[in-house]
């Protein structure tokens, strides 16, 4: 089974220097690209690969890169920011690539800079990833050393200078028009689209924002070229996915495994199915704002379109499982005091909406919720959908309750009718002051 | 236009704008409130949701948020759609998860954008049961009340204090539920424009702080249409009084002139009016008690006219109707221009630009869409504030028309264009002797003193057409700005240059004038515009008059010996030994004025004219735009219009024409009749008999309360309301409730808008001319006969042992009746004298050390501040400070010390 992304990552072990990763074939794509191929070659090559994107969309980065202007008349300098602010609660697979192979991330950058013919790169990263950041840091400063990064990279006549960028730790900043506004030092807010990135971006210029996980793979689809990716799915959707699994299972983790692995197989042969005495109840698939799969799902593909088609998105491809014992509506409170708090406050139903809703899954926990307070929730899941809210990260926030509302509902109702928690150990309730 | 379909009826709606914008203009009720027609759309609030159609077939449809949506031809949208209806209520019911349920105690209630858009939406009942979040407040300085609980978060404030007018301390902090908008600590906001915010605010975030003084709810205010009277720029404003006072200034939309904005001197500059150094009573000083009755008083002051040899001294801060009587009375030939001589020229130079030159000058809303601006000699944001607030607008013009309509994005979607345009600027050269706020846009400032700002702006006329005089012995640092700057000037598609009368200088006029001549000559689409220094300053020129220096002269020669000073302290216009020396030998002062000054003190005859509030007249301002303004409330008999002073006194004297008039409209009609320049100032506003539906406007909302029982505490009976001969306007709640044409709203109103907002429903189209036109008339149209100036000045030199004291303005303390206002009397700086820093170094003296210097005659001691941008030889002096004896600037100080400043190469034709 063919690894590309993880290949030369060996856990425990610090990640292969410049000179260690150019032995195993590193930068060859950047010769490769930058020397014998057009940028539009690039682009109709990572087109044709059919990647999509790693951090949740799932669009096809080729075609993503293809609505940058291009040509003389294009607005300049034009930039290209590898978005590494790795928020999303249950997400852990950017670290892997991050602190595991920082090289692989530059030449991905580099080819894909060029691709676009972008002059100034970004690595936005994510605060706590302390480890990372001096791994990339370090990274990219050998690059330089190497001509990798500067001007006229290995006498091509290519520029591109490289920075990275560690944010504050705000989850906004993931999304990729609050990352540059982050970037250009005003507030995590997410742009209006369109005008999309692409044409207006970074400080006005055209921009593309690609995950890590995206564009490590891009120096394996130059090398090996689009039918080799296509064909190490298993499913429609190609390449391999770094999928990851968390949650009480017993041994949670993360792996690189061809696209369109089965749940059933993550969960019972990677994660070695659940701890014992723990039953499964239900997971996220791909992080917090995803929805709820249950028991019925588990024989899915994890690819794009199949969880899609079974109500939830595969998001970042990294599943929370929810065990028996765990209090459901405690484990949506818990998702929900997350989003409330990382909204940025820009759009009435986010700002206000996430903390209302926060507040009856507090007071259902604390036995105090009300019937009506299931039609309040049942308004917010209908009206914080996509396009009634600024950005998605309300409609996000809304995916793991709705679902939840739909498949543990009676566990709701108990928590009304019972004025208790059923999972809590303290059962007699008090009533409120 | 596109036609679209609207709850399926389809209606004509103008193209590239949003479909709120378009529903509101058709006059369909749609809530919102993060969108202002004046700032463009963000789609923060979702409030506008809106269900579209994909064609006529979908019936599911999907919400959009309207003031994001373009208006396409054949869209289907749907208001009324039960889904859309639900969600903007929940928009409602979200907003009021926190926001306080203080609508009784709170200031904004009753003209609350929250509360309408609450009641819009059918949103009754609360559901939300949890706590609310609470905030510290600020104190803001004496302006502005904060109240952060009432924030529904729209991001209007920091999107107009910080994008829309520049300023530095306001913004947005902290994150999700629990945002600030505020200062980073407490005190006093900086900007000049800060009063809007009270408006921006759809609810009671920010409240007008002055109001909260004397408060009283919009629906008690009886209110009038009004010009406000602290600059020349003529922003039109509603002033609202209750009990006989003024309580408040609030903007009155005029799509020309000031749209939405006013500055703070003139919102918070009217409390002059309440002030306990009113003149309320004549007083006949050889009578005691001094105080007296009206009649009393015109018995004296008609005696005293027919006994003596009277001149009349008109002033440029009252109406042209009170400037005219004055005339009538003393005589054409005896009327004089109660202004310095050097205002007196510039202001006459400035209006022959406009009427002779070739460019036409624009309207405050016309400079928003020109695309590169050079400024010359003019401290806008402290002469001419809104002018300031304008030229910020156009600097955004060159990316707009070049970025933004490249990318296809709409003029109104204001957040998309700010992140494509980023800090990117059009053209703005700045000319001037001290750094301005405008500075910061400038592509390139020049400091310089006036005579080379003068030959900087001959330099660049010359460069953009060869018949403008050449300038000799410029160096080539200032030719090269030169050539940029007219290049940038040709380049443009709407040029303006922007220059007035404060810096005392002509040449800096005629430099101005020559580069718009140029520009035209050139066939560009240019204009000019020139700041004047008061509101009527353009009026009385256009209407002529002698200098004050005569009317000193024919005192002081024994041709005359009774004055009569119309709304005029003449210790600001002229020296105090001049003045005294001119008053003490007059027989006989007759003073109409507001408040008591140096000069009422010295008046035999004290008549009590009415403010503006208390008045009605006309006032011509910069661009020569006739603006009426209406009395506000009914006073005391003892109060009254100067014109109508003058004209009783006109009438007991027997004046053949005065007697024959009947009211306003009677002098309005003479006035036009005798000087030709004014004909059309009738044309200002309908006549005093004007009816709709055989009514009259009334003054007062029909809400107004309190009308039979707030005299009781005197008498429990009902007094008549007073009557308005004057105008078409009633002081009663009674009339015709409909919209009256927009030269009388008296304030903005409509079902279920009782905010400010309800503007839209008087627009044409939102944002645009109000219907039937916008309020005022222009009087002058540039005729093009003047030829270019070729009175190029010669280079500054210093003068050993004298600075060159050039004016300084300041918005808030040059000017004379806002001076009188508590809040802006809180933000008037010290008095000052700023001197170049290196002439400080080689005098040895530095900051807050005291300058002692003297002007003819009259000493000065200032403290000094330092200034890196005033030339070597010159120094700047603030202009009508309070504490600060009058001088005409600019003059030689004499410095009682020896000083010799650096030699600089003498220019030499």
């Amino acid at each position: 089974m063919e690894k590309p992304l993880t290949q030369h990552i060996v856990p425990g072990r610090k990640p292969l220097n410049l000179k260690a990763y150019e032995k195993v074939g590193g930068y060859q794509s950047v010769r490769k690209a930058l020397k014998e191929m057009t940028p539009q070659e690039v682009q109709a090559l990572v087109k044709d690969s059919n990647l999509r994107g790693r951090g949740g969309a799932g669009f096809n980065t080729g075609l993503k890169w293809s609505f940058v202007p291009m040509g003389p008349d294009a607005a300049t300098p034009k930039y290209l920011v590898a978005n590494a602010d790795e928020m999303e609660p249950g997400t852990f697979k950017d670290r892997v690539l991050l602190e595991g192979n920082p090289h692989q991330l530059i030449e991905g950058m580099i080819v894909s800079a060029y691709a676009i013919q972008a002059s100034i790169s970004y690595v936005f990263m994510r605060w706590a990833y302390k480890l990372a950041a001096r791994e990339i840091t370090q990274a990219i400063q050998d690059a330089y050393e190497a001509g990798y990064l500067g001007k006229n990279i290995l006498g091509t006549g290519f520029d591109l200078e490289m920075h990275l960028h560690t944010g504050v730790g705000r989850y906004m900043c993931g999304e990729e028009t609050a990352l540059l506004n982050a970037l250009e030092g005003k507030r995590a807010n997410p742009r209006v689209k369109p005008p999309f990135p692409q044409v207006s971006g970074l400080f006005g210029k055209p921009t593309i924002v690609n995950n890590v996980e995206t564009l490590c793979n891009i120096p394996h689809i130059i090398n090996n070229g689009a039918e080799w990716f296509k064909k190490l799915g298993l499913t429609e959707d190609a390449g391999t996915k770094l999928y990851g699994v968390s949650g009480r299972v017993k041994t949670p983790g993360c792996w690189e495994l061809p696209m369109g692995t089965t749940i059933r197989e993550l969960l019972e042969v990677h994660a070695g199915g659940m701890q014992d005495g723990y039953l499964f109840k239900g997971l996220l698939p791909g992080g917090a704002s995803t929805d709820f799969l249950v028991e019925e799902h588990l024989d899915l593909p994890m690819d794009y379109p199949s969880i899609q088609n079974a109500g939830s998105r595969m998001g970042t491809g990294t599943m929370i499982i929810l065990d028996d014992q765990t209090c459901p509506v405690g484990f949506v409170h818990n998702l929900q005091h997350f989003f409330a708090q990382e909204s940025c406050g820009f759009c009435t139903p986010c700002r206000e909406g996430l903390p209302w809703v926060e507040k009856i899954l507090l007071a259902m926990d604390r036995g105090e919720g009300k019937p009506e307070h299931l039609l309040t929730l049942d308004f917010h899941t209908k009206y914080l959908g996509p396009g009634n809210t600024f950005c998605a990260l309300a409609p996000g926030a809304m995916e793991p309750l709705q679902s939840a509302l739909k498949y543990f509902r009676e566990d709701f109702e108990r928590h009304i009718h019972e004025h208790h928690c059923p999972w809590s150990k303290t059962t007699a309730w008090q009533p409120s002051i | 236009m596109a036609t679209i379909y609207i709850d399926n009826k389809p209606y004509d709606v103008k193209a590239g704008k949003n479909l709120l914008e378009a529903c509101l203009s058709l006059g369909l009720d749609l809530p919102y409130f993060c969108y202002h027609p004046a700032m463009g759309s963000i789609g923060a609030c979702r409030q506008c949701a809106v269900k579209v159609y994909r064609d006529e077939n979908d019936t599911k449809g999907k919400l959009f948020m309207s003031c994001m949506e373009q208006v396409r031809e054949g869209m289907r949208v749907s208001i009324a759609d039960l889904e859309a209806k639900e969600f903007r209520a929940h928009v409602i019911g979200w907003l009021m998860t926190n926001h306080p349920h203080d609508c009784a105690v709170c200031d904004e209630g009753g003209s609350c954008h929250l509360q309408d858009m609450t009641v819009m939406t059918g949103h009754n009942y609360r559901q939300y049961r949890f706590d609310k979040r609470t905030y510290i407040n600020q104190n803001l300085g004496p302006f502005l009340n904060h109240e952060m609980n009432r924030c529904i978060q729209c991001y209007r404030c920091v999107r107009y204090y910080k994008d829309y007018a520049g300023g530095k301390d306001l913004d947005v902090y902290a994150a999700h539920n629990h945002l600030y908008f505020g200062r980073a600590e407490d005190g006093t906001l900086e900007s000049e424009f800060s009063g809007n915010l009270a408006e921006v605010c759809p609810t009671g975030v920010f409240t007008d702080k002055t109001l909260k003084q004397h408060y009283t709810r919009k629906w008690d205010l009886t209110s009038a249409p009004s010009v406000c009277h602290h600059c020349s720029l003529g922003c039109n404003t509603i002033a609202g009084e209750r009990y006989g006072t003024l309580r408040n200034i609030t903007n009155r939309y005029n799509g020309e002139v000031n749209g939405y904005f006013l500055c703070d001197r003139g919102r918070f500059g009217y409390e002059f009016v309440n002030s306990a150094g009113r003149v309320r009573m004549p007083l006949v000083r050889q009578m005691l008690p001094e105080a007296t009755d009206k009649y009393t008083a015109l018995k004296a002051a008609a005696s005293a006219l027919k006994a003596g040899r009277v001149i009349g001294i008109g002033s440029p801060r009252a109406s042209l109707e009170s400037n005219y009587v004055l005339r009538k009375l003393v005589g054409e030939d005896n009327f004089h221009h109660g202004v310095s001589d050097t205002n007196h020229d510039l202001v006459d130079m400035a209006l022959n630009i406009l009427c002779e030159g070739s460019a036409p000058t624009p309207t405050l809303q016309e400079i928003e869409q020109c695309d590169a601006v050079f400024i010359l000699g003019e401290d806008l944001t402290n002469t001419a504030p809104l002018m300031a607030l304008a030229v910020r607008q156009s600097v955004r013009q060159k990316p707009m028309l070049e970025q933004v309509s490249k990318a296809n994005i709409p003029v109104w979607q204001d957040a998309a264009a700010r992140s494509l345009i980023q800090s990117e600027q059009g053209p703005l050269f700045m000319a001037h002797y001290t750094p301005t706020k405008l500075d910061e846009l400038a592509t390139k400032t020049y400091f310089n003193a006036p005579d080379d700002i003068a030959r900087l702006g001959f330099a660049v006329a010359n460069l953009i057409h060869p018949d403008s005089p050449e300038v000799r012995g410029i160096s080539d640092e200032d030719q090269a700005l030169a050539q940029q700057i007219a290049d940038a000037l040709m380049q443009a598609s709407k040029p303006l240059v922007i220059s007035g009368t404060s810096s005392g200088n002509e040449r800096v006029l005629k430099a101005a004038a020559n580069i718009a001549h140029a520009l035209i000559a050139r066939e560009k689409a240019a204009s000019i515009s020139l700041v004047v220094p008061e509101c009527n300053s353009m009026g009385l020129a256009m209407m002529g008059g002698h200098k004050l220096e005569s009317a000193f002269e024919a005192v002081l020669n024994d041709y005359a010996d009774t004055v009569i000073i119309l709304e005029n302290d003449l210790f600001r216009r002229a020296s105090t030994a001049r003045v005294t020396q001119f008053l003490d030998r007059c027989e006989q002062v007759i003073v109409l004025d507001h408040l008591h000054n140096a000069t009422t003190e010295k008046a035999d005859i004290l008549l009590p004219a009415g403010t503006f509030s208390e008045a009605d007249g006309t006032l011509i301002n910069n661009e020569g735009r006739a603006q009426r303004f209406f009395q506000v409330h009914a006073t005391p008999e003892e109060i009254q219009e100067s014109w109508h002073w003058l004209a009783e006194l006109g009438t007991i004297m027997a004046d053949e024409q005065i007697s024959s008039w009947h009211g306003y409209d009677d002098i309005v009609k003479a006035l036009t009749n005798e000087i030709p320049a004014l004909r059309s100032i009738k044309k200002a506003a309908p006549p005093s008999d004007f009816r709709i539906a055989g009514q009259k406007i009334p003054r007062e909302p029909h809400r107004f309360s309190g009308r039979t029982s707030m005299l009781a505490n005197i008498n429990v009976s009902e007094p008549k309301p007073p009557q308005d001969p004057d105008s078409p306007l009633s002081y009663t709640m009674e009339g015709y409730r409909g919209q009256p044409p927009s030269s009388v709203i008296p304030f903005f109103w409509s079902p279920g808008w009782n905010s400010v907002q309800a503007t839209n429903k008087y627009q044409q189209e939102v944002g645009g001319h109000l219907k039937g036109g916008d309020p005022g008339i222009r009087l002058i149209e540039p005729i093009g006969t003047a030829p270019f100036s070729v009175a190029v000045p010669q280079a500054f030199v210093p003068l050993e042992g004298h600075l060159f004291m050039l004016p300084l303005h300041h918005t808030f303390g040059s000017e004379e009746l806002s001076n009188q206002a508590a809040a802006i009397q809180e933000r008037i700086p010290e008095p000052y004298v700023a001197i170049n820093a290196t002439d400080a170094q080689r005098m040895k003296l530095s900051e807050g050390q005291l300058l002692s210097f003297s002007i003819e005659g009259q000493v000065y001691q200032l403290p000094i501040k330092l200034s890196q941008t005033i030339p070597s030889g010159a120094a700047g002096m603030p202009n009508g400070l309070p504490g600060v004896p009058f001088a005409e600037l600019p003059a030689w100080a004499i410095l009682n010390r020896d000083i010799k400043w650096k030699k600089q190469p003498q220019t030499t034709f």
